[in-house]
């Protein structure tokens, strides 16, 4: 029985993971390049939206989803003109994204709270899905989950093993010899940004399409956050992201079945486990690594030329 | 091929220039919120013109900006001494939180305090807790290389739902219908206000603070040393200035001033503690500190006007049922047009020569 409950459990933990997962992978992407974008909250909840609302319009979950994606660059775009052309100081810009972002959403989702919208459905995989153990908690998902089961192996061949994967990590390393190599920074960190904000707004996406499938103001709850503390943990690695996604998965649905259960300890305690987990997780991988493993240039502006 | 390029200044655009950069940044601002008020139907220059009608249009609505711009003036201060050390403090809104919360236990457990022992009292526990706060993610820093930025942000949610366990629990008031809030405070613990207007007190203790800080930067050796440790870390390290001890020194003042926001906020403005205090200066402060550049006294003039914009929002609400959360769109916008115009502080536009 306890058995059982632990499966459940596990089960959930994958699913809650699966949108800060897509999440810190987007983060991950945006990093290497070298540059930091703490637009994550706000890019995750425009996405969350924007795939919501195509899916109640159009009644395919799918576009939805594709379009939350499309909104999330749109988003981190606003990050890469302030940051990439306009040279502004990228720790403001991404706080400015994520207050404009929380501000937009829940500007043009008002009418939609409480609405639900056509999401997606668990699809458990012929075969896979019998399997003991593994089946229940890793095959009876959303296809969403399947689809970041390949992201991760893809995100780390492309960084690893292809010649465009290696010029964006020499753009977060050391963009001089980049430049020198006859690298455009500007252009490779365009890429970063735009592809990690698509990443972010697919995370968002999960959210409103695959978790809830409904709007409420607030949804992402600070996952956002989350994903750029968990990029930290996974040494900017995207197989130690799923790690960390999960971890954080568990604990929110830990959480949330003990709420459930009608436990003596006030729900508001309940509700912080996942904040300080955050801190603990971030002082315990920065202990153990320091920053030696992030991106050299991670943060910092080139300097216009003329 | 734009039409344009960047080139550097021969030297860094003056007080003027400035100013023409910011007032064109503002406007844009103004302007793309304006569509956004568009893309939902309302008339955007009636929108705009209610939006400053609700905020400056009367000496009702300017005392009640000014009323705002309290709590908003504290925690921004707080937000620049971190931020003057290129310490990423985005914890005001938790230390502010903190602050009204050790404020309301000193209210709560020593009512019958005369008011000239029980407020410096309240104000004290209300620094010492925010400063603790901000302790936290300074000690976590040194010791472990902790992120500042993600530690601060996680313990504001922390911060707000300890808050949230207190009103919801121990602290609530049997006789309040099991609407979550304290009892109201004594008349000792409450700061009162000024003359016949709705202005409190507070507005006093944040021009007293403002001073402290200036004179800080301005004439202290220690304040001295964190600008010069903020222009450039390793040059200060190598001059032996103790950075480490900086970072602790710098989270803690941030911490307590965002703190005796908090208590103001419980003890002037709501003469209890409820989780409806929380309404986000802690975030409106960094726009804020960095629109003033960090200058305390620009401070005032930019928490007046982001105060004045959240009193105009709540007539938006009212006159034209704009969402609240229009706000956050302003207060995002006006902060990144105002980064991207810090590109003109060292460059200027040039025209391409055909050729």
């Amino acid at each position: 029985m306890t058995f059982e409950i632990l499966i459940l459990l596990l089960a959930a933990a994958v699913q809650s993971g699966t949108p800060i997962l897509y999440a810190t992978l987007g983060e991950i992407f945006t990093e290497k390049s070298g540059v930091l974008n703490l637009g994550v909250e706000g890019t995750m909840i425009l996405g969350a939206l924007a795939g919501f609302v195509t899916a109640r319009l159009t009644g395919s979950p799918l576009l939805g989803f594709f379009l939350a994606g499309v909104v999330g660059s749109l988003a981190t775009s606003i990050h890469g003109v302030v940051c990439l052309i306009f040279q502004g100081n990228q720790v403001v810009s991404g706080l400015a994204l994520t207050i404009l972002g929380l501000g937009l959403a829940n500007y043009l989702g008002t009418g939609y709270v409480g609405l639900s919208a056509p999401g997606f459905d668990p699809l458990p995989l012929p075969g896979l899905a019998a399997i003991p153990l593994l089946g229940p908690i890793f095959f009876r998902h959303d296809i969403l989950v399947y689809c970041s089961y390949i992201l991760v192996p893809l995100i780390w061949l492309f960084f690893t093993r292809t010649r465009l994967g290696l010029a964006l990590r020499a753009v977060g390393e050391y963009p001089a010899a980049a430049t020198a190599a006859g690298l455009s920074v500007a252009a490779h960190r365009w890429l970063g940004v735009l592809v990690g904000g698509f990443l972010m707004g697919l995370g968002g996406a999960y959210l409103s399409l695959a978790y809830t499938h409904l709007w409420t103001s607030n949804l992402t709850a600070g996952r956002g956050w989350i994903a750029v503390a968990l990029v930290i943990f996974a040494f900017w690695r995207p197989g130690r992201a799923v790690f960390g996604a999960y971890l954080f998965g568990g604990i929110m649905a830990l959480q949330l079945r003990l709420q459930a259960t009608g436990t003596q300890v006030p729900s508001s305690i309940l509700l912080m486990l996942p904040y300080l987990l955050t801190v603990l997780v971030l002082v315990f991988s920065s202990w153990r690594r320091g920053s030696g493993e992030a991106p050299a240039a991670l943060g910092i502006n080139e300097e216009p030329v003329d | 091929m734009l039409p344009m390029r960047v080139a550097k200044r021969q030297e860094p655009l003056g007080y003027w220039g400035s100013c023409v950069v910011l007032s064109v940044a503002l406007l844009l601002s103004l302007l793309l919120s304006a569509g956004m008020l568009a893309i939902r139907g309302t008339p955007p220059l009636e929108g705009i013109l209610t939006l400053f009608r609700g905020a400056f249009g009367s000496p009702w609505a300017l005392e009640d900006s000014i009323l705002k711009a309290i709590p908003i003036y504290l925690c921004a201060l707080g937000v620049a001494v971190a931020f003057r050390l290129k310490i990423w403090n985005i914890g005001a809104e938790g230390q502010f939180a903190l602050g009204a919360i050790g404020a309301t236990w000193v209210a709560l457990s020593f009512p019958d305090w005369p008011k000239f022992a029980l407020l410096p009292a309240m104000a004290a526990m209300a620094c010492l807790c925010g400063g603790f706060w901000g302790l936290i993610p300074a000690l976590l820093r040194q010791k472990f290389r902790a992120n500042e930025i993600i530690v601060t942000l996680m313990l504001n949610y922390v911060a707000i739902l300890f808050l949230d366990y207190l009103v919801y629990g121990v602290w609530k008031d049997p006789a309040s219908f099991g609407f979550p809030m304290t009892p109201v405070f004594t008349d000792g613990a409450i700061v009162g206000k000024i003359g016949t207007s709705s202005i409190n007190w507070g507005l006093a203790h944040c021009i007293l603070l403002g001073l402290v800080i200036w004179v800080f930067f301005r004439f202290t050796r220690l304040g001295f040393e964190v600008k010069a440790s903020g222009d450039n870390v390793r040059a200060a390290r190598y001059a032996g200035l103790p950075y480490n001890r900086l970072v602790v020194l710098v989270l803690v003042i941030s911490g307590a001033l965002a703190g005796w926001a908090g208590f103001l906020e419980a003890s002037a403005t709501v003469h209890r503690l409820q989780p409806s205090i929380m309404v986000g200066y802690g975030y409106t402060a960094i726009v804020v500190a960095w629109l003033a550049r960090l200058n305390p006294l620009a401070i005032g003039f930019a928490a007046l006007l982001l105060a004045g914009l959240r009193v105009g929002v709540e007539s938006l609400q009212l006159d034209l049922q704009v969402p609240a959360a229009f706000g956050g769109i302003i207060e995002g916008l006006v902060l990144l047009t105002v980064l991207a115009g810090g590109l003109f502080t060292h460059y200027r536009l040039v025209w391409r020569r055909p050729g």
